[in-house]
């Protein structure tokens, strides 16, 4: 358990919710002065899973590292490098696990075709089934239906 | 063949619901053996050289070392990162000692003040050969560190070949350690 | 009286009574036995009754400060306020569970009592199916979390609960929500009733609605409430984490909300019957995966449950029962049922269909998502991250045509509509849209949100002028449109009300887009700025709560020189659990949220600094009351549903007097 192994209070924190949550009010003077590379840092930071924490972004936690990452994104935006550079650099020392949007490849294939995926799936089907119905009007009996229809005869 | 495509389709949702429930069966039993912890990660730079680096010494420990210096062994070296405000990490020192009467073992205090580190490491002897500052942890970041402790198996000519982010006792390397060292 | 024991009692007692609610009624509608499938409503409120008794034990338990509980012990103490003392029962594992089971033995008594017009044997296999699903997590309850435990020797005081959780917006955030989850409970088991039975019919489709509709008006409500507690209590600024417990209560919401639209297809056209029972099977079977999957430590989550893979065993047995025998009975009997109704793409049942389909493939991307890390692992030994930017990517795309439809959707007839005479009724709501997309290219940057913001304002606008048509504003007399307003059955307000909900929700989801923020280190007395507005730091002062020791400060916003208002922001440090919390001060105008957040202090005497973060929210309120919206106006449909239930009675009792 990493996360406990850094703050053993957190152990505490049983509770239904709560945990990693932190806040991540810290140094501004770690934000950099020129607002569009500040957002383009911010944007890129985004991207970025705080690999201690569950789910969170560096941006979004308060956690030591994320803040050294946080440093690392932002000297290297002021030292012109492209988001792509960025997001490599990090990739190579933490892994794949460090995007939070994970790369397209043959294995996460599934995983980013799936809303094309199933919104086709769902337009086939209903397509075929409403195709079925408007040409074969009306709908013929099942058997099921034939014989409560006999039975039903035969009573009256 | 209207019946059929229909008794297909109604069986989709048992067919996937089964594969999903295998799936977390598995999940469980191997979190419950350990296998699978679903909170592990995986450093991406075993298998790979060490990343270049050179961080200042301990005072009273020496002169710190440079990624040259470790890549000039002849040894397996056991590179260990540690901090003194981690509790681990003192739970980790009674076995790395022992662990140090077989192999080197080379110390990176990580975001720590480096008295601090010092007096720690010195407090019931030290069990690393060489020790060097990651006062700002920037190196433990070259490494793909995520916290402390952390240890990484370094072969001869800089290579790094295993990874673990446990606190270090003898099982761990009779279990992990040695079988690679064999392989050297 | 209510000692732990005579809770623990029981609860054994009401699994006993359930495990009998589940198997006398289903035995006897086999044999076609009246009188035992009558059982079932009297078997329903007696195990009600018995848990009812037991939830109090463990409530008095912990206001009477029983810490030889175990459960009491581990998470409250003396110094914990009351309501706290009370909330906090269903603040950990055990005790939600055994809220979980008394919210279905709710739904159980619920069925009880206002079934009456259902068929007795209808009524009595579903009520079986309810007791089956309770006496299970009954059992769980008793085997694994028992939420009685004693402890030797008792502690002097408990060990305290997490102060994030201490909270009122949490404290009721989850029994609406869990209301929301079991709700789904009897929709689930109407579907199973009508796959024994096989047969399902627009009565059916009827009965089913108004239970899907409450469940699902809950769990809008608890998943609003839950967005509003991660804003404000958190601090981070956001309201959606796209976590896995997150997206839990999320896909049974998306299924639930398909489930609410095509139920109306079956009463209305008798179509999409196998369709709306799978639905009905899916919802519940999400809930159930959705809470206790989370409790079983394979999702990497932000929420810190106490983990225990042993239990996981136990869930997943349980789970293997409930949904894959639902669903094997579906895969068995599902085929026998035809649909009779027969209908065009373009009407009303065709854009329900519609909308099936795109929120069900919505669902399938968070559902994908939010499994793909945990299976990556298990299948490739390949850790991977799946989080915001990957959802936002993949769901907002099909957001889109979703808003599109619904305000297309509710102006369409039944059977076959004309697209022009369609197109002629929103023709105003169009032109609106279309000022709509001009004010977000003004306002709003970003392809996205422009597109979102347009969109919501058209759906808005459609689903406002399709009531105004329906009551005749412009060609008919006031005294007409009172008439007709009066005669425009409430399930029509209330889908137009849910759908102007969404609507605002997505406008506040856009103006949350264009949020900014600012991390600010300032001496006391100094001013920053952030878009427009000046932040006054005026003073920072400590004092001592209840169980906690607090910083305070006061911030001051002005607007052009006008003092907007002064925030009071506050950091907490709560001894017993050497935890601290930050208060967030929020002013809002509905318009604008200003937040502000109090960090940490550095340096001494007049050097003094604080760090703070200061946000503007553009539209941030509108979330949450979005949500709101959309629950009003799913109650406002049900109370049209009972309407129309107690009519006949109504009516026959009218004849009856006259005769």
């Amino acid at each position: 358990m990493k996360a406990s192994r850094r703050f053993p209070a957190l152990l505490l924190a049983a509770g239904l919710i709560g945990g990693g949550v932190a806040l991540a009010v810290d140094d501004p003077a770690e934000m950099l002065p020129n607002p569009a590379q500040e957002k383009r840092a911010e944007a890129i930071g985004a991207h970025l899973r705080c690999l201690v924490c569950q789910n969170e972004s560096i941006e979004d936690s308060s956690a030591p590292l994320a803040r050294d990452l946080r440093k690392v994104v932002r000297e290297q935006v002021s030292a012109g490098k492209s988001d792509q550079q960025i997001m490599d650099w990090m990739t190579e020392r933490y892994g794949e696990f460090i995007r939070l949007a994970p790369q397209f490849s043959w294995s996460t294939a599934l995983l980013w075709l799936m809303p094309a995926l199933a919104l086709v799936a769902g337009l086939v089907i209903a397509w075929r089934a409403t195709r079925r119905r408007t040409v074969v009007t009306p709908a013929p009996l099942t058997d099921d239906e034939r014989a409560r229809l006999d039975a039903l005869s035969g009573r009256e | 063949m209207n019946a059929t495509r229909r008794g297909i389709l109604t069986a989709v949702p048992i067919i996937g619901a089964g594969v999903l429930g295998v799936g977390f069966w598995r999940m469980l039993s191997d979190m419950r053996s350990g296998a699978f912890d679903p909170r592990a990660i995986k450093n991406p730079n075993v298998g790979k050289p060490i990343p270049s680096f050179a961080m200042p010494g301990l005072p009273g420990l020496g002169d710190g070392f440079t990624d040259a210096e470790l890549k000039a062994q002849h040894r397996p070296v056991l590179v260990n990162f540690f901090a003194s405000w981690c509790i681990p990490c003192v739970a980790e020192m009674p076995g790395l000692r022992a662990i140090s009467r077989n192999m080197p073992i080379w110390g990176i205090a990580y975001e720590d003040k480096p008295e601090n580190a010092s007096a720690f490491i010195q407090r019931d002897g030290s069990p690393y050969a060489r020790v060097a500052s990651d006062r700002h942890g920037r190196v433990a970041i070259d490494w793909g560190v995520t916290g402390v402790p952390e240890s990484f198996l370094v072969a001869p000519g800089g290579r790094i070949i295993w990874h673990g982010s446990a606190a270090l006792d003898p099982q761990i390397y009779e279990a992990e350690i040695r079988p690679r060292l064999a392989g050297l | 009286m209510f000692g732990p024991e005579q809770g623990h009692f029981a609860l054994a007692l009401a699994c006993v009574l359930a495990l009998v609610q589940f198997a006398v009624p289903l035995w006897g509608a086999n044999r076609r036995d009246a009188r035992l499938v009558g059982l079932a409503p009297y078997l329903a409120v007696s195990q009600l009754i018995a848990l009812g008794y037991s939830f109090l034990c463990l409530v008095m338990c912990a206001v009477s400060d029983d810490f030889s509980v175990q459960n009491v012990a581990a998470n409250s103490a003396v110094s914990k306020p009351l309501l706290y003392k009370i909330t906090g029962i269903w603040g950990n594992h055990e005790g939600s569970v055994l809220l979980w089971t008394l919210i279905l033995a709710v739904c159980g008594g619920a069925v009880s009592l206002f079934g009456r017009n259902l068929p007795d044997i209808l009524r009595g296999r579903v009520l079986a199916i309810l007791g089956g699903v309770s006496a299970g997590f009954q059992m769980f309850c008793l085997l694994t979390s028992d939420p009685f435990d004693r402890v030797f020797p008792a502690p002097m005081d408990g060990q305290g609960m997490n102060p994030l959780l201490q909270d009122p917006g949490l404290a009721f955030h989850p029994p609406i929500l869990y209301t929301g989850y079991v709700g789904f409970a009897v929709p689930f088991a109407f579907a199973v009733a009508a796959l024994i039975e096989g047969r399902v019919d627009a009565a059916w489709g009827r009965w089913v609605r108004p239970w899907a509709v409450a469940a699902w008006c809950f769990l809008t409500c608890g998943i609003a409430l839950g967005s509003w507690w991660s804003y404000y209590v958190l601090g981070w600024g956001g309201y959606w984490f796209w976590d896995p417990v997150e997206n839990a209560s999320l896909i049974p919401w998306l299924t639930g909300t398909a489930l609410v639209h095509s139920a109306i297809v079956v009463e209305k056209r008798e179509g999409l019957k196998i369709w709306t029972v799978l639905l009905a099977i899916a919802t519940f079977s999400f809930s159930l995966s959705g809470t206790f999957l989370v409790r079983s430590g394979i999702l990497n989550s932000v929420h810190a449950f106490a983990n225990d893979p042993a239990r996981g065993v136990f869930i997943l047995a349980l789970l293997a029962i409930v949904i894959g025998g639902s669903l094997a009975l579906f895969a068995w009997r599902a085929p026998s049922l035809t649909s009779t109704g027969l209908f065009s793409p373009i009407s009303r049942e065709g854009s329900l269909v519609l909308n099936n389909i795109l929120l069900c493939s919505i669902c399938a991307v968070v559902v994908t998502g939010t499994m793909y890390p945990p299976f990556m692992q298990l299948l490739a030994g390949r850790t991977i991250s799946v989080g915001k930017p990957f959802f936002d990517a993949a769901t907002i795309p099909l957001t889109l045509p979703l808003l599109l439809a619904m305000g297309v959707g509710t102006a369409l007839p039944w059977k076959r509509a004309q697209l022009a005479r369609t197109f002629s009724h929103l023709y105003a709501a169009a032109g609106i849209a279309a000022i709509g997309l001009v004010l977000c290219f003004w306002k709003l940057s970003g392809v996205l949100p422009i597109a979102c913001g347009a969109l919501a304002i058209w759906v808005i606008a459609a689903s406002a002028s399709d009531v105004l048509r329906r009551i005749g504003i412009g060609h008919t007399s006031a005294q007409g449109v009172w008439e007709r307003m009066k005669h425009l059955p409430r399930s029509s307000w209330g889908a137009a009300l849910a759908h102007i909900g969404a609507g605002i929700t997505v406008l506040g989801l856009c103006g949350m887009s264009q949020a900014q923020h600012a991390i600010v280190e300032v001496h006391i007395g100094e001013t920053r700025s952030l878009a427009g507005d000046d932040w006054t730091l005026l003073d920072v002062h400590d004092y001592i709560g209840p169980n906690y020791k607090a910083m305070q400060a006061d911030i001051a916003i002005r607007h052009n020189g006008k003092l907007v208002t002064i925030l009071h922001p506050e950091k907490r440090d709560f001894t017993t659990q050497s935890q601290t919390t930050t208060e967030v001060a929020i002013h809002t105008n509905f318009i604008t949220d200003l937040y502000g957040v109090v960090g940490d202090r550095h340096g001494t005497g007049k050097y003094t600094t604080y760090v703070l973060r200061l946000h503007r929210n553009p539209l941030a309120p509108w979330m949450w009351l979005g949500g709101l919206v959309m629950a009003i106006g799913g109650a406002f449909s049900l109370s049209d549903r009972r309407m129309r239930i107690g009519a006949p009675k109504r009516a026959a009792a009218r004849n009856m007097a006259r005769a």
